[in-house]
C-alpha cells in the first residue's frame, strides 16, 4: 500500500469528520422537517459513498471477469464489503429519519427497496465469497455485475416513480447554508471510502501472498 | 466477516418485520401535520414547533451515533484482519524457507 498516500488522506479523512458535525449543526433548519432533516447531510452522503463502492466492485468485477487479473478480485472483494457496511448505514438512518417526517420506520418505496435489493446483492457477493469454495470468486463477480446494474435504477426511481421519498432535484436545489455542508459531508464519505478501500485492498492482497506461502509450505 | 454475516442476517430478518408493523398509531405518535419536503429543502432559523411527539433530537443522535460507531468498527476490523494476516504470513514465510 502507498503510505505516502494513504496516511495523508486519513489524516485528512479525519479532520473533515472531526469538523463536520459543526457544520451540521450550523446548517438551517428546514421549514418542514425541522432537526430531524438534518439527519440528510450523512444518510445522502452515504448513500452517493455507497454508489461509489458499489461502481467499484462492480467494475472491478468487469475487469476480473475478462481479464482474471488479482487485483481487479481485490478492488472487488474491497468495494462490496465497502457497500455491505455503508448500505447498513443507508438503510439504518433512513427509517430514523422517515419516523419523524413520514410517521412511519419503513414503507416499500421505491428508493427504499431498490436500496434494500442492491444491499442484499452485495450480501450474497460476500456469502458467495466466503461460502462457495473453489471457483465462487468468478460467480460472485457475476452477483457483482447486477449490484452496479442496480446503482442508476436507485438512482433514478424517485424521479420515474411517485414515491415519498425526496427527489434528485433536492440536491442541486440545496439553498447556500444547506449547500455547503452537504458537499463537505459528500467529500468526508468519498475519501474515507477511498481510503478504507485502500486498506481493504491492502488486506486481500495479504491474504493472497498467504494462501500462496501456505501452498509452497505444502509442496 | 462471520459477525458481519450476522448483523447482516439479522437486519434482513428485521426489515420486513419493521414494515408489517401497523400504520401508526399513539404508539408511535401522530404522523407530521405538514407533508414532508419532496422536491426542494427551505431553510429556516429555528425548527418547527408543534411536532414533537416523535423526538427529533433522541433519532438525529441516534442516527449519527451508529454511523460513528459503525465506521470505527469496521476500519478497526479491517486493521486488527490485516495485522492479524501479516503476522501469520510472517511466520509461514519463516517456515518456508527452513523447508526448502
Amino acid at each position: 500500500m502507498k503510505q505516502t498516500l494513504f496516511v495523508p488522506l486519513t489524516l485528512v479523512a479525519a479532520a473533515m469528520f472531526a469538523y463536520a458535525p459543526f457544520m451540521i449543526l450550523a446548517a438551517p433548519y428546514e421549514s418542514t422537517m425541522g432537526l430531524v432533516q438534518k439527519i440528510f447531510y450523512f444518510h445522502a452522503a452515504c448513500g452517493m459513498a455507497l454508489f461509489l463502492a458499489a461502481a467499484v466492485s462492480g467494475v472491478g468485477s468487469a475487469v476480473f471477469l475478462f481479464t482474471k487479473k488479482p487485483a481487479a478480485d481485490r478492488l472487488a472483494v474491497a468495494g462490496a464489503e465497502l457497500s455491505v457496511v455503508i448500505g447498513l448505514l443507508v438503510l439504518v438512518t433512513g427509517p430514523l429519519w422517515a419516523h419523524k417526517a413520514w410517521g412511519v420506520w419503513w414503507t416499500w418505496d421505491v428508493r427504499i427497496t431498490s436500496t434494500l435489493v442492491m444491499w442484499l446483492i452485495f450480501n450474497a457477493y460476500l456469502l458467495l465469497r466466503r461460502y462457495g469454495g473453489p471457483g465462487s470468486e468468478r460467480l460472485a463477480a457475476a452477483v457483482s455485475l447486477f449490484g452496479l446494474a442496480n446503482v442508476p435504477f436507485v438512482y433514478w426511481s424517485v424521479n420515474v416513480w411517485r414515491t415519498l421519498h425526496p427527489k434528485t432535484s433536492v440536491i442541486p436545489t440545496l439553498q447556500p447554508g444547506m449547500r455547503g455542508t452537504f458537499w463537505f459531508c459528500v467529500g468526508a464519505f468519498m475519501l474515507l471510502s477511498v481510503v478504507i478501500l485502500m486498506l481493504r485492498t491492502e488486506l486481500e492482497k495479504r491474504r493472497q501472498e498467504l494462501d500462496a506461502l501456505y501452498l509452497a509450505a505444502e509442496d | 466477516m462471520k459477525s458481519l454475516a450476522t448483523l447482516v442476517l439479522l437486519f434482513a430478518l428485521a426489515a420486513p418485520l419493521a414494515a408489517q408493523q401497523p400504520a401508526p398509531g399513539p404508539a408511535q405518535g401522530p404522523p407530521p401535520k405538514t407533508p414532508a419536503a419532496q422536491d426542494g429543502f427551505v431553510p429556516v432559523d429555528a425548527p418547527v414547533t408543534g411536532q414533537d411527539a416523535i423526538p427529533a433530537p433522541r433519532l438525529v443522535a441516534i442516527a449519527y451515533g451508529f454511523i460513528w460507531v459503525v465506521i470505527f468498527g469496521y476500519v478497526w476490523s479491517v486493521k486488527s484482519r490485516l495485522s492479524r494476516v501479516e503476522r501469520e504470513l510472517e511466520t509461514v514465510s519463516r517456515r518456508v524457507p527452513e523447508r526448502k
